[in-house]
């Protein structure tokens, strides 16, 4: 009787376990910060013209050791490979735009720097096959990815790498909100590329039988997203970085040593999908010109690595001792202001350099200043925005304060514990304390509101570096 | 004139050696120009002074409230209360504490120059913070040379030893307070240094006894030094003997206040050395009528907490971070160990009224272990986690 019981129970469980992953889970994330910085983009989309040069440039991928098959001189079309990535030869990175190779410009070492392109008023495109991705196979779909570029739009956690084509992962999880300052508006950008995202999307499912696609209570509003088939539609609630990918995977399924998940973006789902409808790799995206400095602030329909000048426009910045930024405040890139949208930004931020001395700063009451403690008065101002500029406000000290990153670290994993471990260069301690289940951008925050100024992006960055080319190393060795 | 001055201290420059004096002071005076060059290009407003100033701000008021007591304390005992003004009380406080701060400061600031110095090492701000800490421990008459020797071995030994601010395992403040409390105990306990009295004779039937003292041999009556009981609320206001800056629980709960609101200190630990001296207090009540011998275990747990230095070791000293528990059931497990120890070594050990000091010196040491234990219940969750999937 009472084993009777028993199985009834576990049935009860199971099957509401089922049920519950059908539905998707509802994760309420309470840790986080929102930094009311001045500068969203209004909802305007406008083109920008084509613009002069485009860039590729290895730095925007994890590790990235370059192969790079163009010469100064040489014609590209849209979907030419430019070069690969040794670590992961079966991927492409093509052009995204027709045009002459201006220069493949090396740095110290010769470190490639970046691959640049003069680009042809009309983009004419390298044809690919046409296909819904239903009628393709499994392998099909990769190899067509791998050689048109649009595999690198699919990366991988841990590492924060282009996805191993090889390596089958257990879930693909795609975040339909970005929740940094400033992000672009995650229906907006969607907006007229909807049977793309949903081919993109059938991709995905090809690719890996569960797909988690994310969204925000109430950031999220598109049917397209809300209404999604076949996968499983996870809800999130509160403040940044309820977006992140890597705190999403924490909370659904998180990744434990040996195990791999994919992920992608909407507007990458975009890409992908109108490679396979079109047969063409087109890059075109969606980019938020946002920050103080912009005078108009909208959003752009740009190409990948685009020239930021045909971005933002002219005249439309104030000031000139600016932070141009590819990406958002947290986690973009500082570029020059004609620098090269990067790899996977849809975002630029313009805001001002902070190089002026602040008398006093540490004792006036700060009615300007934005801070996660309180010991500013502008905590009682909640409505405020910001206008934040570059300034480091103190200088680096070694770790004293207590308790504070994990008001912003929406995970179950300590981070300063496991800052002190990659620190330290203790690679069991690391493991142990999770490092696979995180990437730079979660520790973005803790960046920002650490009292001692401690860098940890890079530490962070650094530290999953080391333990991916050991990875691949190791790799290499079981081949031979 | 900053900038005139620099190229003097930079790199080269005949005074290079002094770079970090110079830094300390140009950075003091400005919050330098320094801008973001990787990762997050925006930064909170918070820096390592303005948490320190916020503590600092914190004991303001125990500050100013100790100044009035040492002086109130002062013509209370040679009778004289009823014919000074509020400024002579004050005067006297001031003539008292102020040369405590300004040794503890001076002698503090210049072994943290010579460090910095000799090891080229940028100033640290955490001396900001012990140098006040450092005479609101100490009775008022305290010999300033004293206060001298134990801030150069607390800051040596406490701190510099370990490489400076954040890499210290006991509070530097404590650590003062514990050598003077060692090395020249006639001067920090007993009944005779609470009060100063400058040299005047007290009035009949004085008693320089401070409640803790008391309790061990009367339980909870006690009197203050002209006789007069005193209870809950005499040791709430804090008109009472003690060291400098620990007998209002009032004017520390305001600083509490401070350090809570700003979220500079911790209240996680502050509630929890509250809850641990409560409960353990609590608890040794009702032993009270199994010892008869021990009049201590009849005081009640609220009184325990308003006396002595509990309440200033709860939320000035206890919440140190760099000693404290790091993690959050760390620091729960850390505060409540110490308020329940404090008690334990109030009531069961006769030779020490206080154990504030102690109990948190042994918890500073006692932390990492907590934190450890903490840590490794979060990696089993993560290893079990695999091994659940596996099953």
């Amino acid at each position: 009787m009472s084993n009777e019981l028993l199985k009834i129970i576990k049935f009860a469980t199971v099957s509401s376990t089922k049920y519950e992953n059908l539905m998707g889970k509802n994760i309420k994330i309470k840790k986080g910060l929102d930094i009311r910085l001045d500068g969203e983009a209004e909802k305007i989309l406008v083109n920008a013209e084509m613009p002069e040069t485009v860039a590729i440039r290895p730095e925007d991928f994890v590790a990235m050791k370059p192969k790079v098959l163009v010469n100064t001189g040489d014609e590209v079309k849209a979907g030419t490979p430019l070069m690969y990535d040794k670590n992961n030869p079966q991927v492409m990175i093509c052009a995204p735009v027709s045009g002459e190779i201006v220069e493949v410009k090396r740095g110290a070492k010769r470190v490639l720097e970046e691959i640049r392109i003069l680009a042809d008023k009309e983009i004419s495109y390298l044809p690919f096959h046409v296909g819904n991705p239903e009628n393709l196979t499994r392998e099909q779909l990769i190899d067509l990815l791998c050689k048109s570029g649009a595999w690198n739009f699919i990366r991988q956690r841990p590492y924060s790498a282009v996805a191993n084509p090889e390596k089958a992962p257990k879930a693909i999880f795609v975040s339909a909100f970005d929740s940094s300052p400033l992000a672009p508006d995650a229906d907006f950008v969607v907006q007229g590329n909807e049977k793309y995202f949903e081919a993109g999307l059938a991709a995905l499912k090809k690719l890996c039988p569960v797909v988690h696609l994310n969204v925000h209570k109430d950031r999220v509003k598109s049917p397209l997203f809300l209404q999604a088939k076949g996968v499983e539609i996870n809800t999130f609630s509160g403040p940044h970085p309820s977006g992140n990918i890597g705190v999403q995977i924490h909370h659904i399924d998180p990744i434990n040593k040996g195990e791999i998940v994919w992920y992608s973006t909407p507007q990458d789902l975009v890409i992908i999908g109108r490679l396979l409808l079109e047969g063409r790799y087109d890059t075109h995206r969606i980019v938020a010109v946002t920050g103080s400095q912009v005078k108009k602030r909208r959003y752009v329909r740009t190409i990948q690595g685009a020239n930021i000048k045909s971005i933002i426009g002219t005249d439309n910045v104030e000031g000139t001792d600016n932070r141009y930024i590819s990406g958002n405040v947290l986690t973009g890139t500082k570029i020059p202001a004609d620098g090269f949208l990067g790899f996977y930004d849809t975002q630029i931020t313009v805001i001002p350099e902070g190089h002026e001395p602040e008398f006093f700063g540490w004792l006036a009451p700060g009615f300007n200043k934005f801070s996660n403690s309180r010991t500013f008065f502008t905590w009682a101002m909640p409505g405020k925005r910001f206008k934040l500029n570059t300034n480091m406000h103190g200088e680096e000290r070694a770790f004293v304060v207590t308790g504070e990153y994990e008001k912003v670290f929406p995970m179950d994993i300590y981070p300063v514990q496991l800052l002190k471990a990659i620190i330290t260069n203790d690679i069991e301690a690391q493991e142990n304390l999770g490092i696979y289940e995180v990437a730079p951008e979660d520790f973005a925050l803790c960046e920002f509101v650490c009292t001692s100024k401690i860098n940890s992006q890079e530490i962070v960055r650094k530290g999953l570096e080391a333990l991916y080319l050991e990875e691949i190393e190791s790799q290499k060795e079981v081949h031979h | 004139m900053m900038e005139k001055l620099e190229p003097h201290f930079k790199e080269g420059g005949k005074l290079h050696k002094f770079w970090p004096v110079y830094d300390g002071f140009a950075t003091f005076l400005f919050v330098p120009g320094h801008t973001t060059q990787k990762g997050a290009h925006i930064r909170d407003g918070i820096d390592l002074k303005r948490t320190m100033i916020t503590v600092v701000l914190a004991m303001i008021p125990a500050l100013l409230f100790g100044i009035y007591n040492v002086g109130y304390q002062h013509f209370q005992a040679i009778g004289q209360l009823d014919s000074v003004s509020t400024g002579d009380i004050i005067t006297y406080g001031l003539m008292k504490v102020l040369p405590l701060i300004i040794v503890s400061y001076a002698v503090g600031l210049g072994v943290e120059f010579g460090f910095s110095i000799a090891k080229s090492h940028s100033i640290n701000e955490g001396f900001l913070v012990s140098g006040l800490l450092i005479p609101l421990t100490c009775p008022p008459d305290m010999p300033l040379w004293m206060v001298a020797i134990a801030t150069v071995f607390a800051v040596v030994i406490g701190k510099e030893v370990f490489g400076g601010t954040g890499m210290n395992v006991l509070n530097v403040a404590l650590t003062a307070r514990a050598f003077l409390f060692f090395a020249y105990p006639a001067y920090i306990s007993g009944d005779k240094v609470w009060i100063s009295l400058g040299g005047e004779n007290a009035v009949d039937g004085f008693t320089g006894a401070t409640a803790l003292a008391q309790f061990t041999s009367q339980g909870p009556n006690i009197t203050n030094p002209v006789g007069q009981p005193m209870g809950f609320m005499e040791g709430f206001i804090g008109l009472v003997p003690g060291s400098i800056g620990e007998t209002s629980t009032l004017a520390i709960l305001i600083g509490a206040l401070i350090l809570g609101l700003s979220g500079i200190g911790s209240l996680r630990i502050m509630v929890s050395v509250f809850a641990g001296g409560y409960i353990m207090a609590t608890l040794l009540n009702l032993l009270s009528s199994s010892f008869p011998d021990n009049p201590y275990l009849t005081v009640p747990a609220h009184l325990h907490l308003v006396f002595g230095g509990f309440a200033f070791g709860a939320v000035f000293m206890a919440t140190d971070p760099v000693t404290a528990a790091q993690t959050a059931i760390g620091k729960v497990i850390y505060g409540f160990l110490i308020g329940a120890f404090t008690i334990i070594i109030r009531v069961l050990n006769p030779a020490y009224p206080e154990g504030m000091m102690l109990s948190i010196l042994f918890m500073n040491v006692a932390a990492p272990l907590i934190d450890y234990y903490v840590v490794q219940a979060n990696i089993k969750r993560r290893l079990k986690r695999v091994t659940v999937k596996a099953a």
